[in-house]
């Protein structure tokens, strides 16, 4: 096989919520100078605290863009079949096109999108029977193959949505979005609702299709244990801004952005009972991020500089990025021990 | 003659018939499930379990908003079921829900300050615009939010955690004696979970809030809770004091549960394997056949066949 | 609301169409607002005068100018069908948010008495009120009865969307945020069947227009107000097409075909919009 090829280019991506009520203007800065690159083949995890703008982020990848939501800036590039496309200025016919066979996306909170007055079965026909192009006997056969995958009955075909549990409802959502088989998955917290054996197989699940199709997933989720057990490359996002890009591993062991650092001291873990402080100050608001880097109020250590200038995204050797004035200097010896306990045991 | 505990469940079952006419199925979501929380002590008692395992329709027949198909709720020594009108109302006040899903939460087409706006004068008797602001801004300030942060959002504009951290402030405003919170957690990440959690210590702590707390979380689970039940396919396979128990589960599911725990270890390896629980025996024949026995650390555990020391008795719980 | 409808009248041609169809015959029945001629006085023109450039629309036997005849005509039987509407939409949304939400006991009465209305005749019932009320059948009353059997089918839509809501996590969280039923009916749930009820709105207009047409030309409703079907009734009772007056029936069908098949556009386009799958779409699911 050649060298692995990019199958998705984000290119100083901005893109803020615009919103006018009533003649006030309100802004927020969700997505913010966003440069990334998704192998064929990989894994590619985004993690963040709440509201740092993850799902906007993936709303633009995904192609749902909808406003107030709008993109000012930059590009994002799919290669299917080697053809680029550009999402950002493609036309809706083109889109449709992609969307499913090679581009699905399962959406946070996505068990809303099961219409409640129809029955699972139905719902999958709606979406997927045509893109599917089998004979009816053969879908029903291959859905409910596919729902067993998940550890689901198929009776739930006969269910609605409402007589199902939440992690069942979450289930048949993640079934509907691989029933086609597409070569890009975007997936926003897609294990949230489910409990730590069926996510395990999930994540299996998620983890053999991809392998097997060699196909691409974008997956977010805020569980950094979920990250640590199915992602290729990690990137943290903070406050719309990617703070830091590596492969799984050296996040979790050579993190050096203070941020992912305290991210990965917070993890809990059965057995210790140690208190776990939460980051002092609170999450930045978009509407009005602070000047510099967006981290330096609640960073421990923060400089002068970092109030005034944004870092950029620097390289590192093996594939690593980070936004941090001082990520090159040595990591004092405290917070080596720290970072130790919190990310090896 | 002592209070009658808290919250007291006595072999509650729940039967759901479901499907079309052709397949009608009935489903045992709750099967014979017991416990009883103190009223002298609040405490932070914890369901976890399978996925459809029964926790929420436990919840929900806990809230009133389900009747059990046999078994008895009762709060304060009161049949929950059998309170209507007023009393209804000041039971609802007293017990107060979370949900889930924070985007599920709230009507995608209304402001969510109308929640917190409609209990404050519900349940507070709140007239005026400042006798109702007051308590909402106080509640969300409990959770790190500001009434001026939220007044007049639509839900689609905060995130999962704000939503979830709305939600907690919305249950505080009627000063509940119990907070059932399903899965309060599972949207949220690292950082504000412990928030979350140490606020719902806090809850226990200083205001003598009862949580009952529904998650998937073990390790939270572990950090917080004083007790916990672990159920698998409507039955109790577990009960008891919660560290012991996470630190050795004894029944085969919840050891189950623990290997499952995804691990820091072989971070980026990619290498994540299934459960491997083909080879666990959980059928519900094995469940049925179990009973709830006794056993070590005042835990009881749900084994085919009894284990243990007979001198252990069912006073702990 | 109105983000909507600029979205439909852009993207959706169907709709475009309707506005455009049902638009014009609103403006055409507003101009008798500014008519010269009363429409009840008869004898005011020559009789029988084909169109042309001074009587645009001809004029009938009985000495009318068909124009503003029929923009009176118009606006009578639209107001009618507005009516008919507005006051069987009340009771549907009423009634199917009330079965829907409420479920259980009501449900089953509300359903009950649904079932009755779709299964009475709606027609000879019509017919049997106007020989008792007479010259009493004003076009307020016949509205009323009408929207008594206008409901049940857009009942049983409606209570078919409540029924989904009320499982909806955030119906329970208004319940333990105190909310009353009734508060959570009209205030949680009407703004998701609103879609439908503008839907069904348009059918219902077309159900009741024609219905006023076909009671009205057979006779059974108050002939002196002038509407489209009394304005037949009374080119049947004169025998225009026998005696070659054609124009005085082919105008006022072919307008009012116009408004059937504009309301029919509107209703079809906002049912797409209705459909879950169509909306899914554009929610980029
Ligand atoms: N439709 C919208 N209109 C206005 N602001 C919005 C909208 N959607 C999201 N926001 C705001 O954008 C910011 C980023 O939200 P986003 O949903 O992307 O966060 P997230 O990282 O996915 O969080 P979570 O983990 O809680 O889901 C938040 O401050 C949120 O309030
Ligand atoms: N209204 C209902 N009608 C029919 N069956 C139902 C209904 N509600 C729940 N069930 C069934 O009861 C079982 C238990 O569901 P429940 O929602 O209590 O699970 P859970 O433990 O909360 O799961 P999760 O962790 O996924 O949220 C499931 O099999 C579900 O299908
Ligand atoms: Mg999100
Ligand atoms: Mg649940």
């Amino acid at each position: 096989m050649s060298v692995t090829t990019d199958i998705l280019t984000v290119d100083r991506l901005r893109a803020y919520y615009q919103m006018n009520y009533f003649g006030i203007e309100r802004e927020v800065r969700a997505v913010e100078d966003v440069t990334m690159r998704v192998k064929a083949n990989e894994v590619y995890g985004i993690a963040g605290e709440s509201s740092s703008g993850k799902t906007s982020l993936i709303k633009v990848l995904a192609a749902a863009i909808r406003p107030p939501l709008r993109v000012l800036e930059g590009s994002v590039t799919y290669r299917f079949n080697g053809n680029p496309l550009d999402i950002t200025r493609a036309a809706e016919e083109e889109i449709e096109a992609v969307r499913w066979r090679h581009l699905s996306y399962i959406m946070q909170g996505s068990m809303s999108v099961l219409n409640p007055v129809r029955r699972i079965g139905r719902i999958f026909e709606d979406f997927a029977f045509r893109p599917m192009g089998l004979k009816r006997d053969a879908f029903r056969a291959a859905v409910e193959a596919h729902l067993a995958r998940l550890h689901l009955e198929p009776g739930v075909m006969n269910s609605y949505p409402h007589e199902l549990s939440g992690g069942m409802r979450q289930r048949v959502t993640i079934a509907l979005a691989t029933v086609c088989r597409p070569e890009f998955i975007i997936a926003d917290e897609p294990t949230t609702a489910l409990d730590v054996v069926v996510q395990k197989d999930v994540l299996a699940m998620i983890r053999e299709v991809q392998q097997a199709l060699g196909s691409s997933v974008v997956f977010v989720t805020h569980d950094m244990a979920v990250h640590a057990s199915i992602a290729d490359r990690l990137a943290i996002v903070y406050a719309g801004r990617i703070v830091e890009e590596a492969p799984t591993r050296t996040i979790f062991t050579a993190a050096r952005h203070p941020y992912t650092r305290h991210l990965v001291a917070s993890l809990p873990r059965i057995g210790d009972t140690s208190p776990k402080p939460s980051l002092e100050g609170r999450p930045p608001s978009l509407a009005e991020p602070p000047p510099g880097c967006r981290f330096h109020p609640r960073c421990p250590i923060a400089i002068e500089r970092c109030r005034k200038e944004v870092p950029i995204l620097e390289e590192w050797p093996g594939e690593h990025r980070v936004a941090c004035f001082r990520a090159h200097e040595a990591i004092p010896a405290g917070e080596i021990l720290h970072l130790k306990r919190g990310s090896l045991q | 003659m002592t209070r009658p505990p808290l919250l007291d469940l006595r072999d509650v079952t729940k039967t759901f018939s479901m499907g079309g006419m052709l397949s009608r199925r009935h489903v045992g979501a709750v099967n014979g499930v017991s416990f009883a929380l103190s009223a002298e002590k609040p405490e932070i008692f914890t369901i976890i379990g399978e996925s459809g395992s029964g926790k929420t329709t436990l919840a929900r027949m806990i809230l009133g908003n389900e009747v059990p198909t046999s078994g008895e709720v009762l709060f304060e020594g009161e049949n929950i079921a059998e309170r209507r009108g007023a009393a209804r109302l000041a039971f609802m006040a007293r017990v107060q829900p979370i949900f889930q899903n924070p985007f599920e939460a709230f009507n995608p087409l209304k402001r969510v300050d109308r929640y917190l706006a409609s209990t404050a004068r519900r349940f507070l008797g709140a007239r005026s615009r400042a006798e109702t602001e007051t308590p909402m801004d106080e509640a969300l300030r409990k959770v790190g939010l500001s009434l001026k942060e939220v007044s007049g959002r639509f839900p689609h504009e905060l995130s999962g955690g704000q939503l979830q951290r709305v939600a907690v402030a919305r249950a505080l405003i009627s000063k509940p004696r119990v907070i059932v919170a399903d899965e309060p957690v599972s949207m949220v990440d690292a950082s504000l979970r412990m928030a979350i959690v140490n606020l719902f210590r806090r809850l226990r702590d200083e205001l003598g809030v009862t949580i009952i707390y529904i998650t998937h979380d073990l390790a939270t689970a572990y950090y917080i809770s004083d007790r916990l039940i672990i159920m698998q396919k409507g039955y109790v396979v577990e009960m008891g004091p919660a560290r012991p128990i996470l630190d050795a589960p004894r029944h085969p599911y919840s050891q189950l549960l623990k290997r499952s725990v995804l691990s820091f270890d072989e971070s980026g390896a990619g290498q994540i394997k299934p459960s491997g629980r083909d080879e666990v025996d959980l059928t519900a024949e094995s469940l049925i056949a179990g009973r709830l026995e006794p056993a070590e650390d005042g835990r009881f555990v749900r084994l085919s066949k009894p284990i243990l020391e007979p001198r252990q008795t069912a006073g702990a719980l | 609301m109105f983000s909507v409808f600029r979205d439909l009248i852009r993207y959706n041609m169907e709709f475009a169409v309707g506005v455009v169809l049902v638009g014009a015959i609103v403006l055409f029945s507003l101009l008798s607002f500014i008519s010269p001629v009363d429409p009840t006085a008869i004898y005011t023109t020559i009789p029988d005068m084909p169109p042309s450039a001074e009587y645009w629309f001809g004029t009938n036997s009985r000495g009318q100018d068909l124009f503003w005849h029929l923009t009176f005509a118009f606006r009578n039987t639209l107001f009618f069908g507005l009516s008919v509407a507005l006051l069987s939409r009340v009771i549907s949304i009423a009634v199917g948010l009330a079965a829907g939400y409420l479920g259980g006991w009501t449900d089953r009465v509300l359903m009950f008495v649904n079932d009755i209305f779709v299964a009475l005749p709606t027609f000879p019932i019509l017919v049997l009120f106007y020989f008792v009320l007479r010259s009493d059948l004003d076009m307020f009353k016949l509205a009323l009865i009408m929207a008594c059997f206008g409901w049940p089918y857009d009942a049983r839509l409606i209570r078919s969307v409540a029924l989904g809501l009320k499982h909806r996590e955030f119906t329970r969280h208004a319940v333990f945020a105190g909310m009353s039923p009734v508060k959570i009916m009209f205030e949680e749930h009407l703004p998701y069947v609103m879609p439908i009820v503008f839907a069904t709105a348009m059918a219902n207009m077309i159900w009741s227009i024609g219905l006023e047409v076909t009671l009205a030309v057979l006779g059974f409703t108050n002939i002196n107000i002038p509407t489209v079907g009394t304005a037949l009734y009374w080119a049947n009772n004169h025998s225009a097409m026998v005696v070659g007056v054609w124009w005085w029936i082919v105008i006022p069908v072919v307008l009012i075909v116009l408004t059937f098949l504009g309301l029919f556009l509107l209703a079809v386009s906002m049912n797409e919009y209705i459909d879950p799958r169509s909306r899914l779409r554009r929610m980029g699911a």
